[in-house]
């Protein structure tokens, strides 16, 4: 197990490099994801197989989605089109691809062997977080919860279009 | 066998060492913020291998505190950089150096 981690944690590091030297934000983002997939299995190698779960939703998954819609957002112009299918090549997928089949390799061996006595590291479960999360740190769930709402507020507020004031007799003119 | 704790504290400064590179490099501020993302994801590995060393919870639920505080914070980033994308018609954050007011 002492290989796998070894192998996750080689992974994510070239990822990371990867991601920091990109030209392309796309191409960066691609590898982030693979970067995010290793550590991942780092934590459940770790003991934390909750953590690891929520690490491929929350960053791997909404996160990124995020940032791709931002960016997806900002180009909006004709040229969008073409730049789009000259990033894409088929030639870009081929590093993340590796290194996602490296980490498929992995996830196989992972439940080829079974999963927590292969481990070897003691696994701490959902039922100990949930009792610790809601027990002694209740308190600052609920500050969590008042961060997340003025997140939610915050973006709102800051995403908004200003109202461009036009007269309805210019609006051709403007268009 | 186990995983001993220094090699995942190395990792996890590695990533974070990596992050620190990113964003002092980097000039497009969509990949600063993603630099930002990796050092807080570096950060909660750290708290990850402190909690499988002493097989406590506490680790993962600050995991998921970084988790929360990264959600929030890249929301709020991202609505930032629209905004500034809007004034300025440029992702390149030294066009964003001075402050106006």
């Amino acid at each position: 197990m002492q290989v796998a981690f070894y192998i996750a944690a080689l992974v994510a590091v070239i990822s990371t490099i990867m991601v920091i030297t990109r030209f392309n934000i796309i191409h960066a983002l691609l590898y982030l994801v693979v970067s995010f997939m290793a550590m991942a299995v780092v934590f459940f190698i770790l003991g934390a197989p909750f953590a690891a779960a929520l690490e491929v939703i929350v960053y791997a998954g909404a996160i990124v989605v995020l940032i791709i819609f931002v960016i997806m957002m900002l180009n909006q112009k004709e040229e969008a089109v073409t730049q789009e299918k000259k990033w894409l090549t088929p030639m870009v997928y081929v590093g993340p691809a590796i290194l996602s089949a490296l980490m498929m390799g992995e996830l196989v061996y992972i439940i080829y062997v079974g999963e927590s006595h292969a481990v070897g590291q003691h696994v701490v479960d959902v039922k100990e977080l949930g009792k610790t999360l809601y027990g002694p740190y209740i308190l600052a769930v609920e500050l969590g919860g008042m961060l997340l709402m003025a997140g939610i507020v915050g973006a709102y507020h800051l995403g908004r279009q200003k109202k461009k004031v036009i007269h309805r007799f210019l609006k051709e003119k403007e268009d | 066998m186990e995983v001993s704790a220094e090699y995942g504290l190395l990792l996890a400064s590695v990533l974070f060492i990596l992050g620190m590179i990113g964003v002092l490099i980097r000039r497009n501020i969509i990949f600063m913020l993603v630099c930002v993302e990796i050092m807080l994801n570096a950060a909660g590995l750290a708290f990850i291998v402190a909690g499988s060393k002493w097989v406590q919870a506490d680790g993962q639920v600050m995991f998921i505190f970084i988790l929360t505080m990264a959600a929030a914070e890249v929301s709020v980033g991202l609505a930032l950089i629209l905004q500034i994308y809007h004034q300025l018609k440029t992702l390149d954050e030294d066009a964003a150096s001075s402050m106006k007011g």
